[in-house]
């Protein structure tokens, strides 16, 4: 991939920034999610909790369905593939995605290698748990990072979790002298000149936004207070009792994440939260799932 | 000096780290009441349009920011703030603030496929290097409206009054001319009163 096709890659990421990007299965969830005020969609056949319940091989959605939604709306439409499956991104780019999600919520077509996502045009985001992923996903050409959270479960642990430790992470890369970043690189498995950007920046040379178990108002904020730049939101939204008002007081709560009058106020009358499964719980880890 | 920008969704903080690096200060608009400490300025940035006008409205400021405008608070809007601004979008029902007599249309390189970068000349300020992201142009000005720039025959800048309007991101780089041209406005505003 050209530099300049990666530059307004990374860019588009940043125009998403401060929003709620939603999982949606149908045209019509898409609408909802649109009228709600979602920055973009995330079209996939059934949503991480479900595909958690259902168990068996989840792979890319079928492109009739995503076309559908892509018609739909006149906002970003992401889709997934199964990690490693780079047919599955060749398809999504020929449909012309805005985004694709090589995700770990679907079943794993490679267990050693990722997509090399410098050889496609259309742009990629990618889930991590710490900095050294993170910056792997980067170094093979994503354009934007998420932490991996646990997709599905409604359970924000384990977003924190990786939101700690990736800006723990940044914060031990800054402090440390330029002439241990060369074994920092080696230790973590990335590039150095990705390290050296960090050790300079403070930040991924990436948008990174928070997933996977963000279903409460509070939760995106959270997740915003602790250095996310948006927010995805999947099960959380269409498994909860009133989709529509749900996601709009989501949506609210990513722009004003730090002013909790406002964020009581959204709060009041969502109707049912997602039921959700507790961490421990879960029988499949799906964070684990490419490293 | 003070700027104003609009910060409920999208790409506010590079205008904010832009107008910084050239001495002005900048105000984060989130809310309504924001917007009092706003005195010589308005950034409107890139982002959803869908999304930040929507938060406008359910947040009850299109009526102020409208008047504000009106008033002759000078504006800088890039890419979805174009969209907020424009009186008519040809392919959308949705009209948001309306203070700006030109028809745009979304999206209207196509998806993301379609993104693109060049340079090219804009009136007041020269060569300018122009990133377009999911892009919408101009398709018709009204009267009084002064095109600035057009790429391949689309109006692509406009200026009307002090509302400067294009469908580009001139804060995704480094050059600095658009924003230098816009302080001016603004300093020109402050001699007055």
């Amino acid at each position: 991939m050209a530099a300049e096709r990666y530059d307004l890659n990374k860019q588009l990421a940043q125009m998403l920034k401060g929003g709620v990007i939603m999982d949606v299965t149908t045209p019509e969830q898409a609408k909802i999610a649109e009228g709600a005020g979602a920055c973009a969609v995330m079209a996939l056949e059934r949503i991480p909790a479900d595909i958690r319940a259902a168990g068996g091989v989840s792979r890319m959605s079928d492109p009739k369905m995503i076309k559908g939604i892509q018609e739909a709306v006149s906002i970003p439409v992401m889709a997934k593939c199964r990690i490693g499956h780079f047919v599955e991104a060749q398809i999504l780019e020929a449909i012309e995605i805005d985004y694709i999600d090589e995700s770990e919520v679907l079943s794993p077509a490679d267990d050693v290698y990722h997509i090399d996502k410098r050889r496609f045009k259309v742009p990629f985001v990618c889930g991590a748990k710490d900095l050294g992923e993170a910056l792997r996903r980067i170094s093979e050409g994503a354009s934007m990072i998420r932490t991996k959270g646990e997709p599905g479960t409604g359970d924000v642990v384990q977003a924190v979790r990786h939101m700690r430790r990736m800006n723990s992470e940044i914060g031990k890369v800054v402090s440390m002298r330029s002439d241990e970043l060369f074994e920092e690189a080696k230790d973590m498995r990335v590039p150095y000149d990705l390290i050296e950007y960090v050790h300079v920046n403070g930040r991924l040379p990436v948008v990174n936004f928070a997933a996977g178990g963000v279903a409460t108002p509070a939760d995106a904020a959270m997740m915003m207070q602790l250095g996310a730049e948006g927010v995805f939101v999947g099960s959380g939204i269409f498994r909860s009792g009133d989709p529509e008002k749900r996601a709009a007081a989501i949506v609210k709560a990513v722009t004003n994440y730090q002013d909790s009058k406002v964020l009581a106020e959204i709060s009041e009358d969502l109707g049912e939260a997602m039921v959700g499964i507790n961490e421990q719980e879960i029988e499949l880890l799906m964070a684990e799932r490419g490293k | 000096m003070k700027i104003g920008i609009l910060a409920v969704q999208g790409a506010f903080i590079e205008h904010q780290k832009k107008l910084e690096s050239l001495g002005a200060q900048c105000v984060e608009i989130r809310q309504k009441s924001d917007l009092e400490r706003v005195s010589d300025g308005l950034v409107l940035p890139g982002g959803e349009s869908t999304v930040q006008g929507k938060l406008l409205r359910e947040l009850d400021m299109l009526g102020d920011l409208r008047s504000r405008i009106e008033g002759g608070l000078p504006v800088l809007a890039t890419c979805a703030g174009l969209i907020l601004l424009a009186k008519e979008i040809s392919n959308d029902d949705h009209v948001y603030l309306g203070t700006l007599p030109v028809t745009v249309e979304r999206n209207a390189y196509g998806r993301q496929l379609g993104s693109f970068r060049t340079v090219r000349e804009m009136e007041y300020v020269g060569q300018v290097p122009m990133v377009f992201i999911r892009a919408p142009y101009i398709k018709t000005v009204g009267k009084d409206v002064e095109v600035l720039a057009e790429v391949d025959g689309r109006i692509v800048a406009v200026r009307y009054g002090k509302q400067y309007a294009m469908s580009f991101h001139p804060e995704l780089n480094e050059d600095s001319k658009i924003h230098e041209m816009f302080l001016k406005e603004c300093r020109r505003e402050q001699q007055i009163f």
